[in-house]
């Protein structure tokens, strides 16, 4: 089952490494991984994409809490909540047709061309997986020249957070 | 600065060997007398010193290293406490930090190398960091589900002309780590009335009872229930070795009676113990009439092998007081009558009558004589009445001084069961024996085994250590050989060394301790009565038991089985 995971993790030398190498000792996989501090400095939030039933995944949100430095752990895609990734892509904009085609379906995702050259541009879109995998097969891949995605942002909705 | 932390945790010895990047901190230790170094010859040795160290007095071990080689040198030592959950700290050189990330000579990155196999480390970058490091490394080796952890120290932050304002924290806490030490109130209170209605009832304890302290609990536990008690590899000691109510260790060379008692109970109290692979054989033919109740500090261990219908997380001490204070609530005890596990125990009684251990081997005899490695095992026992601290090492002899050897105390019984070490055992016993100078300490070994860490001869000779050594010697990896035995048509790939040993007592006597050697009953009996005696006392005795070579562990489990499949004899 694709799950969603949402960690709060002190935002210390060497933190990171220890998630990410809990997952390689253990075989558990990562589809996707997202981290930045939060409005707190000393914390960072992670968001992790992995695979697993639910004896594996409550198996994997234990071994997190064992960490030292994880603060909370929680499996977010067991509740409501709200998924997003930024994906930048760059196509190939050899003749008008392809441009005005390439705007048209830029506008009907509801993204946006930060980029223009001659022959390129570089398309910024925001949504959940599913928007972004559709968005890239409407483009067709023979124009895609790079495609760079951030991975799963994931946050629940409504009061439930994730804080110290 | 290091020095002053360690003093100020009241760290009694630090095992350890000097080099370039740990030379500043080597100063540190010669202007003081409050700490203790011990010089070992292998960095391996230190790690498994300090081990023993920590498993027989419950305090934290401490090892000194230098960078590089001697990091990785600490490694398989990390890795055996941090499988047996061992509070252990390992101080390790580094680099200055002028110089990290260039390949400068004898740098290794030690936080990465062992970040699998450590509770937690911490890299200093600076001398002020040092402190709240040591105070916070020394909190979490020990607290919860204890482990090793690592603090490497890049040599400019141990510069001895750079001086700071020295301050040591009176407490710590740490906001991303609280283990939960109570039980769930209503958990327990399930628990006991499973316990309650349960008519087959086995209570199955581990390493978690003897490094939470709850041997106590446990034994009043034992007697509230009046249920069978088993113990793993790693929690014998719980129970004294004789008790009526002890049957014996499970799992693949568990007793015949542990082993049927797990499979046809129907409820079983899992105590600070893992499921361990080598105690569940295969997990889906484990026990299928039992619903379970496990105890356990680490939520991760609960549920990992096998479904649990009753977890209940936190200390296994204060647990199984809050369970003995319910169940004794209740006036006369749990059960409507005294009689009410009858029926269950004269189970167990046939069981353990048909097949269980003998332990009196004396009037079987291996080949053309030889002597037998039971024997050796129930000499060592008779002579020291059961009372000495006892290490082993990895292989047939542990499993023969695990089931013949009957421990009466907790941290007793020092072995490395989870990562299965060989050379584990002599160095383990230094550590018990700078522990615990007047106690007898005896380690159990094979020559396999030994010879993996026997360079710490010249380190007891250094320290004048009388521990006493008894060899199995079968001159061969007999567990390996065994298996080969069973499983692959007794074709002995490497698993035997020609003649190629050394004659064990001579080498003993060259590095100026006393060697014995003894090949039957008789010679036996005379060179045990004569190590443990008042003339040797003060020394270092190795007794090298030539045994039959072909002695097989049994019982031993059916790979893929249930517990219920086991090879009781040979053939
Ligand atoms: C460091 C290490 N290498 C290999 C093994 C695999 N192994 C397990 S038991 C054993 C044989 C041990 O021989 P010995 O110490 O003579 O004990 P015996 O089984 O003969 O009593 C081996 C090689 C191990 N446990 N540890
Ligand atoms: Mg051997």
């Amino acid at each position: 089952m694709r799950t969603v995971i949402a960690v709060l993790l002190e935002n210390e030398a060497g933190a990171l490494s220890r998630v990410v190498g809990l997952f390689a000792q253990r075989n558990y996989n990562i589809e996707s991984l997202t981290v930045a501090p939060t409005e707190d400095e000393t914390m960072a939030r992670l968001t992790v994409l992995t695979e697993g039933d639910d004896q594996k995944i409550e198996q994997i949100t234990k071994h997190l809490n064992r960490l030292i430095e994880v603060v909370k752990v929680n499996v977010i895609s067991e509740v409501a909540h709200i998924e997003r990734e930024l994906m930048l892509i760059k196509v190939r904009t050899d003749s008008e047709s392809v441009r005005t085609e390439m705007k048209r379906t830029t506008d009907i995702f509801r993204g946006l061309i930060v980029d223009v050259t001659p022959n390129t541009y570089v398309i910024q879109l925001a949504g959940n997986t599913r928007k972004l995998l559709a968005f890239i097969r409407s483009i067709g891949e023979k124009h895609i020249i790079e495609v760079v995605r951030t991975g799963v942002s994931g946050i629940a909705r409504g009061e439930q957070a994730l804080r110290l | 600065m290091l020095i002053r932390a360690l003093q100020d945790e009241g760290v009694e010895y630090i095992f350890g060997y000097p080099g370039g990047a740990s030379l500043h901190i080597y100063d540190a230790l010669f202007k003081q007398q409050e700490v203790e170094h011990i010089l070992v010859r292998h960095e391996q040795g230190a790690t498994h010193m300090a081990d023993g160290y920590a498993r027989a007095t419950g305090k934290v071990g401490v090892v000194l290293v230098t960078s590089g080689p001697g990091a990785t040198n600490a490694i398989t030592g990390l890795a055996t406490a941090y499988m047996d959950s061992i509070p252990m700290i390992v101080i390790s050189g580094q680099v200055p930090t002028s110089v990290i990330g260039t390949d400068a000579f004898q740098e290794t990155d030690m936080i990465g190398v062992s970040r699998p196999v450590v509770k937690h480390s911490f890299f200093i970058n600076k001398a002020e960091e040092i402190p709240k490091a040591v105070k916070q490394a020394f909190y979490i080796a020990s607290s919860g589900r204890p482990g090793p952890v690592v603090i490497d120290i890049p040599k400019d932050a141990t510069e001895p002309t750079e001086s700071y304002l020295y301050e040591y924290p009176d407490s710590v806490s740490i906001r991303s780590y609280n283990p939960r030490l109570e039980g769930n109130t209503r958990q327990v209170k399930k628990a006991v009335s499973a316990i309650k209605e349960a008519k087959q009832p086995i209570i199955y304890s581990g390493g978690g009872v003897i490094q939470g302290n709850a041997t106590e609990e446990l034994r009043e536990f034992a007697q509230l229930t009046g249920a069978p008690v088993t113990n793993t590899l790693m929690g014998l000691g719980a129970m004294h070795g004789e008790d009526p109510q002890f049957v014996g260790m499970l799992g693949m060379h568990g007793t015949y009676e542990a082993n049927c008692a797990m499979h046809y109970s129907d409820l079983i109290i899992a105590i600070g113990a893992r499921f361990d692979d080598r105690v569940t054989n295969n997990p889906r033919k484990f026990c299928p009439h039992a619903t379970i109740i496990h105890v356990d500090i680490d939520p991760a261990s609960i549920s990992k092998i096998v479904p649990v219908e009753i977890p209940i997380v936190g200390d296994c001490k204060l647990v199984l007081q809050e369970l003995n204070r319910l169940l004794s609530a209740n006036g006369a005890g749990v059960y409507p009558s005294s009689d009410h596990l009858d029926p269950w125990w004269s189970k167990i009684n046939e069981w353990r009558t048909k097949h269980g251990l003998d332990h009196d081997q004396r009037h079987r005899q291996g080949r053309d004589g030889s002597l037998l490695p039971q024997q050796v095992v129930q000499a060592i026992y008779r002579k020291t009445q059961g009372d000495a601290f006892v290490t082993s090492d990895v292989g047939q002899h542990q499993m023969f001084a695990a089931q013949y050897y009957r421990f009466s105390k907790s941290r007793q019984w020092i072995n490395s069961g989870g990562l299965g070490t060989m050379g584990f055992g002599f160095p383990a016993a230094m550590g018990v024996q700078f522990a615990y100078p007047d106690e007898i300490v005896v380690c159990i070994t094979g020559e396999g085994s030994f010879m993996m860490n026997m360079q710490e001869l010249s380190t007891c000779q250094q320290y004048r250590l009388p521990i006493k050594i008894v060899n199995i010697n079968n001159r061969a990896l007999g567990m390996v050989k065994q298996w080969q035995d069973m499983q692959y048509g007794g074709r002995l790939s490497h698993s035997t060394y020609t003649n190629a040993l050394p004659n064990f007592a001579e080498l003993i006597e060259s590095f100026g301790h006393v060697g014995f050697t003894a090949k039957n009953l008789e010679e036996l009996d005379e060179v045990v009565e004569e190590a443990f005696s008042d003339k040797h006392r003060d020394h270092l005795v190795f007794i090298d038991a030539h045994v039959d070579p072909d002695e097989h562990v049994y019982p031993m489990s059916v790979k893929g089985g249930s517990l219920l499949d086991m090879v009781l004899v040979k053939g």
